[in-house]
């Protein structure tokens, strides 16, 4: 398992390096510069400012300098916000997107499951019908439109919880559920099949025929085997979220990172919006880390192979 | 001989969208105390459906069991609640099942899932259960059962697996084990070792087997009695030998007569012309009438019923009627049955196809 856990972590420094590399070749190729809607500058004076943060040097000069400076963690300093440096920036903001992020993740994975579950043992009937469409519903639904209705019926209507911005746990609820809609529906319809194909198999027949008892067959044998692939959509399902915060955070007037990037990326801010989309590969590849993790927990035939390979 | 195992006029149909699939036809057999007793036929003939309605283990719907009777130490199994079959299904009665790469639930120990069987049926502590599943594995030729106890079944070869499958099956001491085609997904050596495996457990603990299987060789390795099933009934039972060197229904001559053998290299391998009746809508009289050259007009009309031919051989066709004209075996059956009666008394691999 160490060996495994340590050959994924090796796996995971190697696309972070190539993603970062993506990145600043990216960004050069992106039209204007940080100066373009400055105005009042002269090009003398914008040539100084280039000369300053080295945008003059060569592209590969230029390279090697920031991959030293990430190397040390250093992302550079904002062009927009006064020279503050980009680290700063990002963990001011990370907070309230870091949270919403989890909750809805959380909330959504454990409703899913249950609906899931539960159509899958009431399989062709009513509820799981009911079950059905409700994840259609959430799959096809962008998050933003309940956001929305959230807003109207159970702020404005109902008024049981704030409307919008972020001053307390009752803040961010309605987000949360926003949010994890999505996530509720993919889970819910991936569990219905995985428990469906496993409860079909032959491993479950031998339960039965041991005299295990319904819940017992269910419990014990079926919803670890069903687990296995719907780990795998973890992996997507948070970046689906990561971007869902960005429309989500700006209904609810959050102040995460998400609302930040879009600012940023109209500015040119090279050093910003560098920063935050290598913090967000960072964090889709430390997903697909634990989600690579959690498959050796729950799957003993990967624990092994990953360590003779 | 004490009977284990009674069953009577069994009928099992399956709900689909088309209709109704009578899948066994009225199946009648008794099972003795510690003999293995082989149901064979072709594949779809309702022996695997029969025999996971022994254990109420068909999913109800779509299937149903319509009529009859299976009666296990004064029950009657068809009428128990669910909650009740529990109690026998691994305890009572236990089942072995055709791939042993599929029947072992691939996240959790070996261990665990022959003490699972023991906790749920006895009252053991989970020390007790350990220890005698190390027992079990001992008991089916398994070297380091210590270590293997603590090891997922990907670790196991197949035919280590159909051992522990046999284990788990064996844990309670059945009185009676059903084992569905155990060795078809096993090549042939692993086979031969499965079977003498199975044999000698028998002979320790004097359970009862239901052996289910399509290989006549297998039959003729491991059964006391034979059960012919065509087209969801029983149309020929009797003992090995009655079946082997006296067979009477047209179907078990042309089962016979489609067995490989080593003497007949050249000969291409006889086959049953036609294919099994659509059990949607079964034909009317015999159902194997079609495919049977022997065919008569009232094959077409009426079901033959058993024929009593000794008291432990019944078949169920109508050349034992007394006006029926006198028909012989073909030739390729007779020449077999005298290679059956001359390898007699060294009844073991050899006739492995």
């Amino acid at each position: 398992m160490a060996r495994y856990t340590l050959q994924r972590f090796i796996y995971m420094i190697i696309t972070l390096f190539i993603i970062a590399t993506a990145t600043f070749f990216l960004m050069k190729l992106l039209p204007g510069s940080p100066l373009t809607n400055q105005e009042k500058l002269t090009p003398e004076q914008k040539q100084i400012i280039l000369e300053k943060y080295g945008l003059n040097d060569p592209v590969p000069v230029q390279y090697v300098n920031y991959l030293k400076n990430l190397v040390q963690g250093d992302l550079g300093i904002s062009f927009q916000y006064d020279n503050r440096p980009v680290t700063e920036l990002i963990v001011e903001r990370i907070g309230p997107s870091a949270q919403l992020g989890f909750q809805a993740i959380v909330f959504g994975t454990i409703v899913g499951l249950l609906l899931g579950i539960f159509a899958a043992i009431r399989h062709n009937s009513a509820g799981d019908y009911f079950a059905t469409v409700l994840s259609v519903l959430g799959i096809s639904i962008p998050s933003f439109v309940f956001a929305a209705l959230l807003q109207y019926y159970i702020g404005v209507k109902l008024q049981w919880l704030p409307v919008a911005f972020w001053q307390g746990f009752e803040y961010t609820i309605m987000p949360t559920i926003a949010l994890s809609m999505g996530v509720i529906a993919n889970i819910a319809r991936f569990t219905r099949t995985e428990m469906l194909e496993v409860l079909n198999s032959d491993y479950i027949l031998t339960a039965r025929a041991k005299g295990i008892s319904q819940a017992g067959v269910i419990f014990k044998h079926a919803i670890r085997n069903a687990l296995i692939p719907i780990v795998t959509i973890l992996g997507p399902m948070a970046v689906n979220l990561m971007t869902g915060t960005l429309v989500v955070e700006q209904i609810f007037a959050v102040p995460g990172l998400g609302e930040q990037f879009v600012r940023s990326i109209n500015l040119n801010d090279y050093t910003v919006i560098m920063g935050t989309t290598l913090f967000y590969s960072a964090l889709l590849i430390l997903v697909i880390f634990i989600v690579d993790i959690l498959y050796g927990v729950i799957d003993p035939r990967i624990r092994l192979a990953g360590g003779k390979k | 001989m004490e009977k284990v195992l009674e069953v009577k006029d069994l009928h099992i149909s399956f709900d689909i969208h088309a209709g109704e699939v009578q899948a066994v036809r009225g199946v009648s057999f008794d099972l003795y105390k510690g003999e293995t007793l082989a149901i064979v036929g072709e594949s779809g003939c309702g022996k695997s459906v029969t025999s996971k309605a022994l254990m109420r283990l068909l999913p109800t719907p779509p299937s149903r069991i319509k009529q009859g009777e299976i009666l296990f130490e004064g029950k009657d199994l068809t009428k128990l609640s669910e909650k009740e079959m529990q109690e026998i299904r691994g305890a009572k009665i236990s089942m072995i099942f055709q791939d042993p790469m599929t029947s072992l639930n691939p996240t959790m120990t070996i261990g665990n899932q022959i003490m699972e069987v023991l906790l749920k049926h006895q009252k053991l502590s989970k020390n007790e259960a350990r220890n005698r599943a190390i027992e079990l594995l001992q008991l089916v030729g398994i070297k380091n059962p210590e270590l293997r106890i603590k090891q997922y079944p990907h670790q196991f070869s197949g035919g280590m697996r159909q051992r522990v499958v046999i284990a788990m099956a064996l844990a309670c001491n059945p009185k009676v084990l059903i084992a569905d085609e155990p060795t078809t997904a096993l090549d042939v050596t692993i086979q031969a070792q499965i079977l003498e495996l199975m044999k000698d457990i028998q002979k320790k603990m004097g359970m009862s087997i239901i052996f289910i299987t399509h290989d006549l060789g297998v039959v003729a390795n491991v059964a006391d009695r034979v059960a012919v099933m065509y087209a969801g009934k029983v149309v020929e039972i009797g003992t090995v030998d009655e079946i082997f060197y006296n067979p009477k229904h047209p179907y078990t001559w042309g089962l016979l007569a489609s067995m490989p053998s080593l003497d007949h290299k050249d000969e291409e391998l006889y086959s049953i012309p036609g294919t099994p009746p659509d059990l949607l809508n079964p034909p009317k009289g015999d159902a194997f009438a079609p495919r049977n050259p022997y065919a008569m007009k009232i094959d077409y009309e009426l079901e033959p019923p058993m024929f009593k031919v000794s008291d432990t051989h019944y078949a169920a066709t109508w050349l034992l009627h007394e006006n029926a004209p006198k028909v012989e075996p073909p030739k390729v059956v007779q020449e077999r049955m005298r290679q059956f009666a001359l390898s007699s008394g060294k009844k073991g691999g050899e006739f492995r196809g």
